[in-house]
């Protein structure tokens, strides 16, 4: 049982960011069951094979203040994965630091690993005002090139994050860290 | 939060609009751009002026700018419809009826972004067949007003969208390639009800124009 994090603050923004993930994983036939991050209990955590955290947009950086919802993504062992906005949580609850850098709409990533089925150069979608450095982060491993860490995980952990929407052009990615 | 939907009038922006309503929201206006340009990139052309109908029957206000709907001109048009709307009506965000476009919701967000304005797209990435069955389940009343790729012709025009169509769609998809709900273009359409309009629109006069596979309908409405 997948568990869907909601990390909206905006009730339309879940059409937007979580709809499309339950969708990938409806057609896939995966079972799953989706709450807001304020709503996250430790029942859901044990309950939970796997989580995603989803997105947000550009301008809904609530869930950034409540940081302290999240201190369970330190001691979960099970796989997390992060999307955007997800992937900065990650970043954030492991030491990293926000910063400013706004790309909007496709863009050409080259993953230098094989990371969650991606190989090599991939056109991505990014709708993102902020990112966390993994760089600095010894704890992670950086399998896309360039400045802005694009698809990362955790070299001990199943924690998995990435900075572009793969719900939009890379699907397979959902369903491949689905069936780890 | 206060709210203007950019409005074409058709299924996809239309139902925005109700999801932007049920979730609560303040619609404040409607932003309609009239583009000169059939083959406009962002903006669709088929029935654009009946905008002005619909709005009146949600009784919701109307911002209308023209554009000649030249590639990336048209942006700054939108633009400033956009700042005209946040002038007269205080919005704080907008809402779009993007589905699939990456260059249509990209080049919102990026407008909505420099502008400090929330921007939401409820129907974003939403399978087609699903968005089709959602329209038909809330009682929207759609017929297509245009239509714009093979096999396509002029008898499609005002067709509703039914379970009827639904069944035609799928099977147009798998022998012809057709996306079911025309997000590649290959159709356009024209909402005449939907639970935000205070009364029913008809279609009282029609005039069919084009040729081969590429037909629209010059109607009035009462």
């Amino acid at each position: 049982m997948i568990l869907i994090i909601n990390i909206c603050k905006e009730k339309l923004g879940y059409y937007e960011f979580v709809r499309p993930i339950e969708s990938i994983l409806e057609n896939n036939k995966i079972k799953f069951f989706t709450k807001h991050y304020n709503k996250v209990n430790k029942n859901d955590l044990k309950k939970s094979d796997k989580i995603i955290i989803c997105g947000t947009s550009l301008k809904d950086n609530e869930f950034v203040r409540d940081i302290a919802k999240f201190d369970w993504i330190g001691n979960y062992d099970k796989p997390v994965l992060g999307i955007c906005g997800g992937m900065q949580m990650i970043g954030l609850i492991f030491g990293g630091r926000l910063s400013k850098e706004t790309e909007i709409g496709y863009y050409s990533e080259n993953f230098k690993k094989e990371y969650l089925g991606l190989k090599g150069k991939q056109e991505v979608y990014h709708l993102h005002n902020n990112y966390v450095g993994f760089g600095s982060l010894e704890a992670f491993e950086v399998f896309s090139e360039g400045k802005i860490s694009q698809a990362v995980k955790h070299k001990e952990k199943e924690i998995y994050g990435v900075l572009f929407h793969p719900e939009v052009r890379q699907k397979d990615l959902i369903v491949k860290f689905c069936s780890l | 939060m206060k709210v203007g939907i950019l409005f074409s009038g058709g299924k996809d922006s239309t139902y925005s609009a109700y999801l932007t309503k049920k979730e609560g929201y303040e619609i404040c206006c409607l932003i309609s751009i009239i583009s000169e340009n059939p083959e406009s990139y962002m903006f669709h052309t088929p029935s654009i002026d009946k905008v002005r109908e619909q709005a009146k029957v949600m009784g919701i206000p109307l911002v209308i700018v023209k554009t000649k709907g030249e590639k990336e001109k048209e942006l700054k048009d939108l633009e400033r419809a956009i700042e005209r709307a946040v002038r007269d009506f205080g919005i704080e965000g907008i809402v779009s009826g993007a589905v699939e476009s990456v260059y249509q919701a990209s080049r919102i967000q990026k407008i909505c972004n420099n502008l400090d304005l929330e921007c939401f797209n409820p129907l974003w990435q939403k399978g087609q067949i699903e968005l089709l069955e959602d329209l038909i389940r809330e009682r929207f009343e759609i017929v297509l007003s245009g239509v714009f790729a093979y096999p396509f012709d002029e008898r499609w025009l005002g067709r509703k969208i039914d379970k009827r169509f639904v069944k035609d769609m799928k099977k147009m998809q798998e022998k012809f390639g057709i996306s079911p709900s025309g997000e590649g273009g290959e159709f356009e359409s024209l909402v005449l009800y939907c639970p935000l309009f205070k009364k029913k629109l008809k279609i009282i006069e029609r005039k069919v124009i084009g040729e081969k596979h590429s037909w629209r309908m010059e109607i009035k409405l009462k």
